[in-house]
């Protein structure tokens, strides 16, 4: 039977309305406002979970998104299910199911445990000294390894949640809802400032909210009742946003912050669905306004990490928020005051603590004389030596400390109890300041960083800031939020506060035992397992950068990023090492604060919104036709129109024969388009392109290469004058967009002095070329009044003419060495059109051909793509088309880089036609070319950069690069595969019309 | 992620914007007239000065136009932008 | 040697509580002259140092680290290594570095966790794929073990990417390096440290290079935060600030240092068992013995020293991996970081003489230099001690952007570094 431990009622909780909840498979029951952890304590719980290495049993530490012990799975084995889940942030629902992580096959009992045992062996960085032997049996050793690391499960399944981005502009972005949040908040708020007020808990008020207590003062109320009528307050102004359950992930440059806020993660899962679950703002703040308090430090103890260890202010907010005890024998182990202020406030609930043990010797506070009052036995000057107890806490030993703390003296005594409270005192929450390019400062009255140079416009306030009692940082806050928001007045005004809380403090960052530090377990990261000892031995080993010695020994890289252990971590280094805290320096706090879900980072951009598809105009007609599709660039093209059931090769091979025999169409959309305008449009394609353009007549078209500044080959297309001082260029479809980013950057930065202006045209005009002997005799059906002879429109040449009214040119030009023209036209007629020529064709068989027939028939006539026939180290010369570099023009983009002394090299690997000497058999692209097989290392040639089966010349063609290919035609190759060798023989690129008769069939 | 000051368009996020590296390499007038060496040296040998740099930007998804900008690239803070052909700010 | 490393030692230790072991390396003030100054402590220059002490019997060898050693882009990375590259230049130099991983932790006598657990690059489009086959093709000839996988064949390797043909960029195939992997970073570093210690060498951390000393076209030291150190051979090797070295040194070199991210997951049980690697729908991911998701994003495009990206760029990453891994969604990003990364026009790196005298730079490895630390030291302490380079990286040198012989892996393969 397990124990109620719920006691007083709290107004958090809502004791009306029963949850049920399932934990390891059985049921329990919490209430409305719960976590899972103050459920789980409430059932008389601490158990939650095991260690990373060690396996030990471990519970719950803390009442925050700080708990290194508390993580669970969600949902094991549904599409919901989610590791690593701290228990002490998700609030409970109807339907929760929650189990223990990383133990086999229960946390009762988990056979992991051993490791405890073995942990003689298993010191820091154990494993770069083993397992290297024999040297094949790593990846064996590893094997297991792997499996006894990691924590829970990942999901197997996708997810069902939609997750979504929203961009938040603001004037001040306050991060941090508690008592210095609320009140800069309201400032900022009333005074104008469009105001946003964010906070990681679904309430607000921080802890000073539950701080119900005779203590904490201002004007005369007890703190917690002030600050409510605050919070009522400022829900009412209206240029303050205010968003609870929102987490603020990272603070980067500029101001420019990143916070999830959860929507769903709190409801039965059964109202979850159609809603979004959580939400990535991004948020650009002119002014940002740190309010993320403080985190409660442990104590670092020889076996400070049984269950039933808590720190001292989570068992007082368990207590004071959620109306449950952590224990009934509870005993309480402090360096300052917080103890007293916790023992005080479980007493007034009605709950037990039957020692405080503290460090220091002479303390002197209204707090604790208090606390005498209630007769709770005060240990001055003790520490604690030990905890026993495997699942749970019984027992803690204590001695009395030196006098410099350095060691322990007397004897041991022992006292029982069900669970033990730690306060190592306060450390700022300064994750975000650093973060954002903050620079700290350490305070060694108090031995804390603090923030010292701010990079942005912003501040840190309250105990984030160093300011840890409430008279500190009430007093000091108007003063500050006048200054940083330019304001005359506040509400806040010499406020009256009291309060008892003394900061005195004696820190001893590992406190002494009665053993020898090698037989001791002081744990400095719960999760990880990382002990002082640890951190001893890395020191000892020569590493002395913290950096170093947290890799080493992995302090602080659990999935609570080292938020409690840290600064022990690096104050064990600065007393071992005789190095000063403030010169060591932190570790840098990489962001997210807390672990942010791959979901809410990417929301929508995923499944179908991933990436844009761009679809041209005739799209939905090549899609009636049962196309099969390739994506080229973010391009949807038809790549072959399947027949009945043919197969890619049959159809190709269909596909390209009726395009020569009579005709075939192809929706050539996607190519770039830039519509080039201006008195020096000429002058400005002599410079990018390799060929020359001012001679070239209006009305007609021109191939035009396009080369890097290092000379290589970086676009085509073919360029028509349309005026005296316009062209339209095409472009390849997957460079249209860097082409023309390319040819703005010249014409602004290098030669702003051309008078030319750039348009992207391309998704202006749907482009239908017709091609084949019949192509002119379609066209002509589609454009009855355009004069389609040779004489008037030849190749070669452009035309603007109306299709029904409709404005459109026509350019004669090939890719396929046929007799074609392309027909642009404003793109929403672009589909009738294509429909047109399709019915105007019938009777010649118009046939519609995709981008692997294209290939195709550009392959037979030698024609190359840019990509696929080169890469980035091909020139034109390379290409064998020295004939479109212009030897006259003095100058052009990448000309100078042709005459580098490794460019002008006759043997460099050039383009040519490759034939198979059996001609069924149809090379690999991407197949590499030798000359010897037998020379080794084998000296690769080239390799085929495009190879088909050519049904109008019925044999295998290919093209490749080949070193010193220009130079031997004819000379017989080898392809070697896998398995077998294939001979080809060096040939002309140009396999088919080399006289170009077809062009004007 | 910074936000930019384009000189056309005024203040936006980052993400409008594409670098463009070292400003002020002057595209050579006579490349012709230049060794391998000199050619090489235009071509690919940049500063990539840590600290205060000159360097070029364009405002891709705005006005499309370059510009240039000062800025710290140790800690990315951005000093100044100015126009193309503007002579850059001496302090 | 002493303080050897071993299971047996392991366990000795354990009696006396592991109080007895002795510092991996020293920590000493620097000398006032050294036969070669090493300027950087990462893994290529700790390697460096390695094997200038131990294949070519120099005796007076310091690295000179501005911070601590390991702490830039050895410690920042993903840790991939592979050698399936297509050049053969590339492949000679990346296959020499995979084989001396082979047996690195023997060698070094420290476990550097080298995992041979395969990387597969994915294809997207038909590009991709010709790509794919033609490095394939080549890696075969070349004597690497790389083998094209279809569809199915991917989908078997890695039954957890999602190869529907529905997807955006459905992957097309892929193709797998068995011997390729990866290795405990940090381990790298410390292992040659060691190692280097062992043999002499002085590792100075905290030591800042603030000037170069020359004589004429000789360097005759080096100005440091701890005083001039005397010196008539220097290797640079300082990653993202090669330039800012090689401004001291009124060099210039053809780099840019960009800003690349990358970030880890929380720790889960086995989920991925090898790398995979994607260029076309840019991410790459494999899993950490620690039970992390290790995923790799790409370089912004500006200059930055600042060890920073933008957060787009992080985010397009994760949107690649959650169209190539659907089942990702609800895991969470615990990590992420920046480092510098010197990137060249050809994305290949430099191991080289220059035109100053004792002066070699190692340099412009990009976004992959992780994978040929091994290798690159080697050769770049063979490069040194010589003053000539191995024939493995004579291809790799400085005068390669004059003439024009340029290694161009990035436009020449669908491979993401």
């Amino acid at each position: 039977m397990t124990k109620n431990l719920r006691v007083k009622t709290s107004k958090f909780i809502d004791e009306t309305y029963k949850i049920s909840f399932k934990f390891n498979g059985k049921t329990y029951y919490g209430f409305k406002g719960d976590t899972l952890a103050s459920a789980l304590l409430a059932n008389d719980i601490h158990l939650v979970g095991r260690s990373f290495k060690y396996h030990r049993p471990r519970g719950i530490m803390s009442a925050g998104s700080e708990e290194p012990n508390a993580i669970v799975q969600l949902h094991n084995n549904s599409s919901r299910t989610e590791p690593n889940v701290r228990a002490t942030e998700i609030e409970i629902y109807e339907g929760l199911e929650a189990t223990s992580q990383n133990c086999w096959p229960s946390v009762n009992f988990d056979i992991g445990g051993i490791n405890n045992f073995l942990s003689p062996i298993l010191p820091a960085g154990f494993y770069y000294k083993t397992f290297m032997w024999p040297a094949s049996f790593w990846e064996k050793y590893e094997y297991f390894i792997r499996k006894s690391a990691g924590l829970g499960k990942s999901p197997t399944e996708a997810d069902p949640d939609v997750y979504e981005h929203k961009y938040i502009h603001c004037d001040v972005l306050i991060i941090g809802a508690g008592i210095s949040g609320i009140m800069a908040a309201k400032t900022s708020a009333k005074n104008g400032f469009k105001t946003l007020l964010v906070d990681e808990k679904h309430y607000l008020g921080g802890s000073t909210i539950y701080q119900n207590s005779d203590h904490y003062k201002i004007n005369n109320q007890v703190s917690s009742s002030w600050l409510e009528k605050e919070i009522n307050e400022i829900k009412k102004i209206e240029n303050l946003e205010i968003k609870t359950r929102t987490s603020v992930a990272a603070f980067h440059g500029y101001n420019f912050l990143l916070a999830r806020e959860n929507l769903t993660d709190h409801l039965p899962v059964d109202q979850r669905n159609n809603k979004t679950r959580q939400r990535l703002l991004k948020i650009r703040a002119k002014k940002v306004i740190t309010a993320t308090g403080s985190l409660e430090r442990p104590l670092i103890f020889n076996n400070n990490d049984r269950p039933g260890i808590l720190l001292c202010s989570a068992i007082n907010k368990y207590a004071n928020l959620f109306g449950v005890a952590c224990g009934e024998k509870n005993i309480l182990f402090t360096n300052n005051d917080t103890a007293y202020e916790t023992a005080i406030n479980l007493f007034n609930k009605g709950i037990n603590v039957e020692a405080i043990i503290d460090n220091r010797e002479e303390i002197d506070s209204k707090l604790i004389k208090d606390a005498e009052k209630y007769n709770i036995k005060i240990y001055k000057g003790y520490t604690v030596v030990n905890t026993s107890g495997y699942k749970r806490i019984n027992k803690v030993s204590i001695m009395q400390l030196s006098k410099d703390g350095q060691k322990v003296v007397g004897s041991k005594t022992s006292i029982a109890c069900d669970c033990l409270g730690i306060s190592g005192g306060w450390t700022p929450a300064v994750h975000l300041f650093t973060q954002s390019g903050g620079k700290l400062k350490f305070r060694d009255e108090d031995q804390v960083f603090i923030p010292d140079i701010y990079p942005s416009d912003q501040i840190s306030i309250g105990s984030c800031n160093g300011d840890f009692t409430l008279d500190e940082i009430l007093v000091d806050l108007p003063k500050t939020l006048k200054k940083f928001l330019n304001l005359k007045i506040t509400d806040y005004e010499n406020l009256e506060v009291k309060s008892s809380f003394n900061k005195s403090k004696r820190n001893i960052w590992l406190l002494p035992s009665d053993k020898a530090i090698g037989k001791t377990k002081s744990f400095v990261d719960y999760q990880n397992d990382a002990t002082a000892k640890d951190i001893k031995l890395a020191l000892r080993e020569g590493f002395r950068s913290i950096e170093h010695v947290k890799r080493y020994t992995t302090t602080g890289m659990g999935t609570d990023q080292g938020k409690l252990g840290n600064m022990h971590a690096l104050g064990i280094i600065s007393e071992t090492s005789n190095s000063k805290m403030g010169e060591l320096g932190t570790t840098t706090f990489r962001p997210p604060y807390t672990p942010l879900t791959f979901g809410t980072i990417v929301g929508r951009n995923v499944g179908e919104y991933f990436d844009v598809f761009r679809k041209t105009p005739i799209h939905d007609w090549h899609v009636q036709n049962k196309a099969k599709f390739e994506n080229v660039g973010q391009w949807k093209r038809a790549w072959y129109y399947p027949k009945d059931n043919e197969s890619m090769h049959d159809a190709v091979q269909r596909e390209s024969k009726a395009a020569r025999d009579s005709a075939g169409i192809l929706d050539a959309s996607t190519l770039g388009k830039i519509d080039i305008q201006g008195t020096d449009a000429s002058e400005f394609l002599n410079r990018v392109y390799t060929n020359a353009w001012s001679k070239l007549a209006i009305g007609k078209c021109r191939y035009g290469l396009m080369l890097n500044e290092d000379g290589m080959v970086y676009d085509d297309g073919v360029t028509t004058r349309l005026d005296e001082n316009h062209y339209i260029m095409t472009t390849t479809t997957g460079g249209a967009a860097t082409v023309l980013g390319k040819l703005e950057d010249y014409l602004q930065t290098e030669w702003p002095e051309l008078d030319v202006y750039l348009t992207s045209v391309t998704d202006h005009y749907a482009t239908i070329s017709v091609c084949g002997p019949n192509s002119k005799k379609i066209v002509s059906r589609v454009i009855p009044d355009l004069d389609l002879s040779d004489e008037n429109f030849p190749h070669m040449s452009f035309k603007n003419t109306k299709i029904d009214k409709i404005k459109c040119r026509v350019m004669r030009i090939s890719f396929t060495g046929e007799h074609s023209y392309e027909i642009n036209i404003q793109a929403n007629y672009g589909k009738s059109v294509w429909e047109k020529c399709m019915e105007a064709g019938k009777e010649f068989n118009i046939t519609p051909y995709g981008t692997e027939t294209m290939h195709l028939l550009r392959a037979e006539k030698g024609f190359i793509i840019v990509g696929q026939d080169t890469d980035a180290t091909v020139t034109p010369i390379d290409l064998q088309m020295d004939w479109i570099v212009s030897k006259k023009k003095y100058d052009f983009i990448g000309k100078r880089s042709l005459y580098r002394s490794d460019t002008i090299r006759d043997d460099r690997k050039q383009l040519v036609g490759l034939l198979t000497e059996n001609p069924d058999e149809v090379l690999e692209e991407g197949a590499q070319i030798v000359a010897d097989i037998n020379k080794s290392p084998v000296e690769m040639l080239g390799h085929v950069t495009s190879s088909y089966y050519s049904p109008n010349l019925n044999k295998s063609i290919a093209l490749g690069v080949v070193k010193g290919g220009k130079k031997m035609m004819g000379q017989r190759l080898i392809v070697p595969m896998e398995n077998k060798k294939i001979n080809v023989i060096v040939a002309d690129p140009v396999f088919l019309d080399k006289e170009n008769k077809r062009l004007n069939a | 992620m910074f936000v930019i000051n384009c000189p056309y368009c005024g203040e936006r996020e980052q993400s409008e914007f594409k670098a463009g590296g070292e400003a002020h390499i002057v595209r050579p007038k006579q490349p012709t007239e230049l060794s391998d060496d000199q050619w090489a040296e235009y071509l690919f040998m940049r500063k990539n000065i840590k600290g205060v740099q000159f360097e070029r930007w364009v405002h891709t998804h705005g006005c499309r136009k370059w510009f240039n900008m000062v800025r710290d690239t140790s800690n990315d803070e951005i000093k100044a932008v100015y126009k193309m052909g503007e002579k850059p700010p001496t302090k | 040697m002493k303080n050897k490393y071993s299971f047996f030692t392991l366990l000795k230790n354990a009696f006396s509580y592991h109080e007895n072991w002795e510092k991996a390396w020293k920590d000493p003030e620097p000398k006032k002259e050294y036969e070669v100054v090493i300027i950087g402590g990462g893994g290529h220059g700790l390697a460096t140092a390695y094997y200038l002490a131990k294949k070519h019997n120099l005796k007076n060898i310091a690295v000179v680290e501005k911070g601590w050693i390991g702490g830039g882009n050895t410690g920042r990375n993903t840790t991939i290594i592979r050698s399936n590259y297509l050049w053969d230049a590339s492949a000679g130099l990346y296959d020499h570095a995979l084989k001396i991983w082979e047996g690195l932790s023997q060698e070094l006598n420290y476990n550097v966790m080298f995992s041979q657990r395969g990387v597969m690059n994915l294809a997207h489009n038909l590009q991709d794929v010709r790509d794919l086959k033609r490095r394939t093709h080549a890696n075969r000839l070349n004597g690497i073990d790389a083998v094209y996988l279809n569809t199915e064949e991917v989908k078997k390797f890695c039954p957890i990417i999602n190869t529907s043909p529905d997807i955006r960029y459905p992957v097309l195939g892929g193709t797998l390096q068995k011997r390729a992997g990866t290795a405990r970073h940090d381990a790298v570093a410390w292992g040659y440290a060691r190692g280097a210690d062992q043999m002499g060498v002085d590792i100075i951390q905290n030591c800042e290079v603030k000037g170069i000393k020359r004589n004429g076209n000789e360097v005759e030291g080096i100005e440091t935060t701890k005083g001039f150190i005397k010196t008539k051979k220097i290797g640079v090797v300082a990653a993202g600030h090669s330039s800012v070295i090689a401004n001291m040194a009124g060099l210039r070199l053809p780099l840019e240092s960009k800003p690349l991210q990358a970030l880890v997951s929380e720790p889960v049980k086995p989920i991925i068992d090898t790398v995979v690697m994607s260029n076309a729908v840019h991410a790459y991911v494999s899993q950490s013995d620690k039970g992390e998701l290790v995923i790799g994003a790409g370089t912004d495009d500006y200059i930055s020293y600042s060890q920073k990206g933008s957060h787009e760029i992080v985010e397009g990453t994760l949107s690649a991996i959650l169209e190539l891994y659907p089942i990702f969604s609800r895991m969470r990003m615990l990590r992420q970081w920046g480092g510098i990364v010197d990137i060249c026009p050809d994305a290949s790196p430099i191991i080289s003489k220059t035109t100053i005298k004792g002066l070699y730079f190692n340099c412009g490895w990009g976004t992959g230099g992780f994978k040929a630390t091994p290798g690159s030291g080697d050769l770049f302490a063979h490069t040194i001690a010589n003053d000539e380079p191995h024939k493995l990286n004579a291809a790799f040198n400085i005068n390669r952007f004059v003439s024009g012989d340029l290694v161009d892996e990035h436009g020449a393969a669908a491979v993401a570094h």
